[in-house]
């Protein structure tokens, strides 16, 4: 009676998944393997996949490295938050939650006006008189790598925080207490109880800035170069330029697959079956 | 002891020996739990000093005490199996690997969990925890063992077992135990020693036996055990003068006419014929209790408690004899007319003190 009562409340959603995940997942995987031409099955998408292999790797590079600075960002933060008293947590969390109200493509366009030739740091360092070629900015901060990091740690660091933040905030005081009574010095305590405890959390927040980073074209686009071009980027010209979109199918299984080997990497990380998120 | 510049404890003077089984018994609230988070570590005292063997300790970090604690409601980690739980502190004092399997294992038999080693956590009963709490805490061979309310979250029968069980290891280790908690009569059964404590202050030390015969205020009496609680004046030395009459009692030392409190405990009274009674009064409700009966019986509007084998039926009119063994004389203190008075008698009054489980904090 409970159960039938169940799927008929989640009913509507698994139609939903059904109708706009599973059919158009089918879509793809039609699209992936059929010619662009004469739309007859063919491997030549898969084949050529090879070629974009720099830039998956480029994408799953940039998005590790982003989501572990996250995480050593993000952590102290978190922990302090969850330390607060309970108006200040209310600030913080407000705080951090504050740039997700704001358009991500806003977010990213001022990044590109505080970081390009002509933006705000070079005009600011002109002014203060370092040496510069005429033309030239003073440092090369936008089409970097550096700078596309930057806008994923920016544009995802509320999703390590978060997840850090309600895990640590859980983590029983008397615990704390149990482990100094045990012979923890402040450090100890830390690394043996509070560490494993937050696992957690440091897995849902790898997770959390890792898959949204590492398929994002938009950061890449507006803040790197041709040199630090994304999968997503790829992905997006093939749909909307190249009017491939048989290449475009190919790339986008190639990428979702990447993403689940390497979240489950990530969640090996945690051992315990408790700790892992399935995304 | 100041919290927030409320005055928590007042005036705690303990000594505690060398393998003695010590009690911190009061109401909740009354300071125990803070005055064993001090002995613990986790709190330093606004004023006073604690000292072990002579060394004042104040400064002294919890992890640097030889010192262990049984947590209310145990505080294990849920992250590790139970012989990574009972290993942790010697794991952390960084002992020999064969040395720490050898310990582990002999403490989890002592506690009787052999066999349990890679057990998850969440996976055990409240008394197994219980167990891995203990096994955790003296696996570390510390000289003095605190624990907060061990048992209060185990039910009534598995409580008493492990009662017997706790006072088994504490002998048989020889370590000093010092046990908070808000139930008497586990207080009496198992402890060496007993320190009552109520609003901060002790307001008794002393053996279990001591403790229940000769109550030293209101507070102790009524909290220890059942008590009736009457205005008395001390006429003289082993004189004492109440409800209109003399009675002869064993106390003495007070001032001539000494305003007292005189208790008479429930089960020393004995019901005689109304012509041959001290004092003759009529019976208000009887309750059977299984080894008593609680009967209420009226003396001039006071209400008395009296617990006996014989029954009375409701409405009889009765007399009692108190011999002068039967009576206990105490000061007047602050807590006078305050308790022992059971015209508000329930049959529930066991109950008023269990729900303690929230402490101070």
């Amino acid at each position: 009676m409970r159960k039938n009562k169940s799927l008929l409340l989640s009913g509507p959603y698994i139609l939903w998944m059904l109708a706009f995940t599973l059919i158009p997942l089918c879509v793809v995987l039609y699209y992936a393997l059929t010619d662009v031409e004469t739309g007859k099955f063919t491997l030549d998408n898969m084949q050529q996949l090879v070629q974009y292999l720099p830039a998956f790797w480029r994408s799953i590079l940039y998005s590790l490295i982003a989501a572990v600075i996250c995480l050593v960002i993000g952590y102290p933060v978190a922990y302090y938050m969850a330390h607060c008293g309970p108006v200040a947590q209310k600030f913080l969390y407000m705080l951090v939650m504050l740039p997700m109200c704001m358009s991500f493509l806003l977010r990213t366009l001022a990044w590109v006006g505080i970081l390009q030739d002509t933006g705000i740091i070079n005009t600011l360092l002109i002014k203060l008189g370092f040496p510069h070629e005429p033309g030239e900015p003073v440092i090369n901060l936008i089409r970097t790598p550096g700078a596309v990091i930057l806008g994923m740690v920016y544009n995802y660091l509320p999703y390590m925080i978060l997840p850090l933040y309600s895990v640590i905030c859980k983590i029983d005081n008397r615990l704390v207490e149990a482990a100094e009574d045990l012979g923890c010095n402040g450090r100890k305590v830390f690394s043996k109880v509070i560490l494993p405890l937050s696992m957690p959390g440091i897995l849902t927040g790898m997770t959390m800035v890792f898959v949204p980073a590492v398929s994002t074209f938009y950061i890449s686009n507006k803040m790197g170069s041709t040199e630090t071009i994304l999968i997503g980027d790829i992905i997006e010209r093939m749909f909307k330029q190249g009017d491939n979109a048989n290449m475009g199918a190919a790339l986008s299984l190639l990428l979702m697959v990447l993403v689940f080997v390497c979240t489950g990497i990530i969640n090996r990380f945690g051992g315990d079956e408790e700790g892992s998120v399935i995304v | 002891m100041e919290f927030d510049g409320e005055r928590i404890l007042d005036g705690i003077n303990l000594y505690f020996n060398d393998h003695e089984f010590l009690t911190l018994l009061g109401p909740s609230g009354c300071g125990k739990t803070t005055t064993l988070r001090i002995i613990g570590g986790f709190l330093t005292p606004t004023s006073g000093d604690v000292l072990f063997d002579g060394k004042r300790m104040n400064d002294v970090p919890p992890y640097e005490r030889q010192v262990n604690t049984v947590f209310q409601r145990y505080a294990l980690f849920p992250h590790l199996n139970v012989f990574e739980n009972v290993a942790f502190g010697l794991r952390v004092a960084k002992l020999h690997k064969q040395e720490i399997q050898e310990r582990v294992h002999e403490m989890l038999g002592i506690v009787g969990l052999k066999g349990y080693e890679h057990r998850r956590i969440d996976s055990l009963s409240g008394g197994q925890q219980q167990r891995v709490a203990i096994a955790r805490a003296l696996v570390n061979r510390p000289k003095v063992l605190l624990l907060d309310e061990p048992l209060a979250a185990l039910d009534l029968r598995l409580r008493k077992d492990m009662q017997n069980e706790l006072k088994r290891i504490q002998q048989t280790l020889g370590i000093t135990f010092i046990y908070v908690t808000h139930d008497q009569e586990e207080a009496l059964s198992m402890s060496d020693t007993v320190v009552v404590m109520d609003k901060g202050r002790i307001q008794q030390i002393g053996r279990p036996e001591d403790i229940y015969n000769e109550p030293k205020n209101a507070f102790v009496a009524d909290f220890i055990g059942e008590s009736n609680i009457l205005d008395g004046v001390m006429l003289a030395d082993y004189k004492v003068r109440f409800f209109g009459r003399t009675f002869k009692c064993l106390d003495a030392g007070f001032a001539p006419n000494e305003p007292v409190d005189v208790v008479i405990r429930p089960e020393d009274i004995d019901f005689v014929p109304p012509e041959e009674g001290h004092l003759v009064g009529t019976v208000t409700s009887v309750t059977f209790k299984g080894l008593n009966y609680d009967i209420i019986v009226d003396f001039r509007g006071f209400k008395w408690l009296i617990q006996t084998t014989d029954h009375q039926p409701e409405g009889a009119t009765v007399g009692i004899r108190l011999n002068p063994e039967d009576i206990h004389v105490m000061h007047k203190s602050e807590y006078s007319g305050m308790f022992g008075d059971y015209s508000s008698y329930s049959a529930e009054y066991d109950e008023l003190t269990e729900d303690a489980d929230d402490e101070e904090e």
